[in-house]
């Protein structure tokens, strides 16, 4: 891994920590829908923070698309490249 | 494995709530004694639940006019509107719509599901921005998913966040089409309409409005919240539902935009679909006429629901925002939420049960809504009883109030 893709996903352990519940561990393999504990509602309710943090938009249909932290890290990452 | 297991842990929540009293997805009224009450399990019930906002489901004119409808028109059209033609009934309801909304054009949906479904996703093409408040509803969300457009959520009722989001796309091509509601179904929250459109001039967006829950509840003329926050020419689409306020079912979107009518050959939901029965299209019209006529109706479900929320409030009941024709009271978990809306019902009373992920904020609800044709003793009863279950459950403080929560006279429903 980059460190660029490190940073990325420690940013979004560090933004997912105040939503999931207590006892859930994260890493680059957690599946976010189902591994989370999250509902789709609040799932969708996280990506807004992300778009916030790393000041990009991710439209619903590339959520969808996205499984797993590291999937939504690079999706980060090339929204990124594409915005600059 | 099934093709069905993937639904496997909803079928495990309505086994939880089967075992904690009743299915809230399959409640089944023995009788519809009137616009307020109904036989539930062999006694009386009082409807809190129905979104009967002007209690028209039993306006003699409306039925009336239903009866003359079938006899002259017969009991369905059998098909769309593009293949089966349009009947004059159709044409004078959409005329009657725009008149009511000052608007220049009209058209009309099978379901209030399929008026969002066919215009956003119409409207909102490949290189297009669709920006949704978060707090959307499901027809909002499907319309998205079939829309090719991209679709950004913003924060709830926040235009400053959707005024951010907006700029974050910068000059990439495509329109920005902006969609929200004007009273939220759940919470029961209106829009900041001003605001909004404020943002919606600011960066030449478009704006539909969703008046669902508004229409003839808000505004002077019972136009909505467009009509009550005065943006009405700001907005682009207002669209609506026959099945609240109008008694039936249906849904509408209207615009002054001159190339509207494309619209209709454009529209799947709205061309291949059988286009509204005679009967609906009836005492739809007879409903408008009446809400354009009687101001009393919004009057009344307004004064009914400032009652409700306000002594629910005194009664220490966390409440959404603001007092509308919806009425939540949010629940310490879902839990007590399922008991909550039991014990209601055992006494007499059906509201709505609210779970996540159907609710803002993961919120647990019981949803009320109030109707024009409620008596003031039927919403005395109601906050009795609530009150009652609140302090069982120990929602409420389970002591006595020092003082009467509010007057109750004891009536028969």
């Amino acid at each position: 891994l980059s460190n660029n893709a490190t940073n990325i996903e420690a940013e979004i352990v560090e933004l997912l920590a105040p939503r999931i519940p207590a006892g859930i561990h994260v890493s680059a393999q957690t599946q976010i829908v189902g591994g989370l504990g999250l509902d789709s509602v609040a799932i969708l309710d996280f990506i807004m923070d992300v778009e916030d943090r790393f000041d990009i938009s991710i439209p619903l249909d590339r959520v969808a698309e996205v499984q797993t932290i590291a999937e939504l890290s690079r999706a980060i990452e090339a929204l990124k490249r594409a915005a600059n | 494995m099934s093709l069905f297991s993937k639904f496997d842990d909803m079928r495990a929540i309505i086994e939880s709530l089967v075992a904690s009293g009743r299915n809230p997805f399959d409640m089944r009224f023995e009788r519809i004694l009137s616009a307020t009450e109904a036989l539930l399990e062999g006694r009386p019930c009082l409807l809190f639940g129905t979104n009967n906002y002007l209690g028209l489901t039993f306006d003699a004119t409306c039925i009336d006019a239903t009866v003359r409808a079938v006899h002259e028109g017969g009991t369905g059209t059998t098909g769309s509107r593009i293949a089966n033609g349009t009947y004059c009934d159709h044409a004078l309801l959409e005329r009657r719509i725009a008149e009511f909304y000052g608007k220049r054009s009209a058209m009309i949906f099978t379901t209030g599901y399929q008026a969002n479904l066919g215009l956003i996703s119409t409207l909102a093409g490949r290189e297009d921005h669709l920006l949704i408040d978060a707090d959307s509803h499901a027809s909002i969300y499907d319309a998205c998913k079939l829309s090719a457009a991209q679709v950004i959520r913003f924060r709830h009722n926040d235009p400053e966040d959707l005024a951010h989001r907006l700029r974050r796309l910068k000059d990439r091509p495509g329109g920005r089409i902006i969609v929200t509601e004007g009273i939220f179904s759940m919470l029961g929250d209106s829009a900041p309409l001003r605001e909004i459109a404020a943002v919606k001039r600011e960066m030449g967006a478009t704006l539909i409005v969703d008046e669902a829950h508004s229409l003839g509840t808000r505004g002077k003329n019972g136009r909505g919240v467009c009509e009550d926050t005065g943006i009405e020419s700001d907005v682009d689409f207002v669209v609506g539902t026959f099945s609240k306020s109008l008694g039936a079912i249906g849904g509408f979107a209207v615009s002054d935009l001159p190339d509207f009518d494309l619209l209709r050959i454009v529209c799947r939901p709205y061309m291949f679909t059988a286009s509204l029965p005679p009967a609906v299209v009836g005492s739809v019209t007879a409903a408008l006429a009446r809400i354009s006529t009687d101001k009393s109706l919004s009057a009344r479900v307004l004064s009914h629901s400032g009652r409700l929320y306000s002594a629910l409030a005194q009664a220490g009941f966390e409440l959404g925002p603001e007092p509308n024709p919806i009425v939540a009271l949010k629940m310490p978990d879902k839990e007590t939420a399922v008991r909550f809306w039991n014990r209601l019902i055992d006494r007499g009373i059906y509201a709505n049960l609210a779970l996540p992920p159907a609710t803002p904020a993961s919120l647990s609800l019981i949803r009320c809504s109030i109707s024009a044709a409620h008596t003031e003793a039927q919403i005395d009863r109601a906050i009795s009883i609530m009150v009652a279950v609140g302090r069982e459950l120990r929602v409420l403080d389970p002591r006595p109030a020092q003082t009467p929560v509010h007057l109750t006279r004891s009536l028969p429903i």
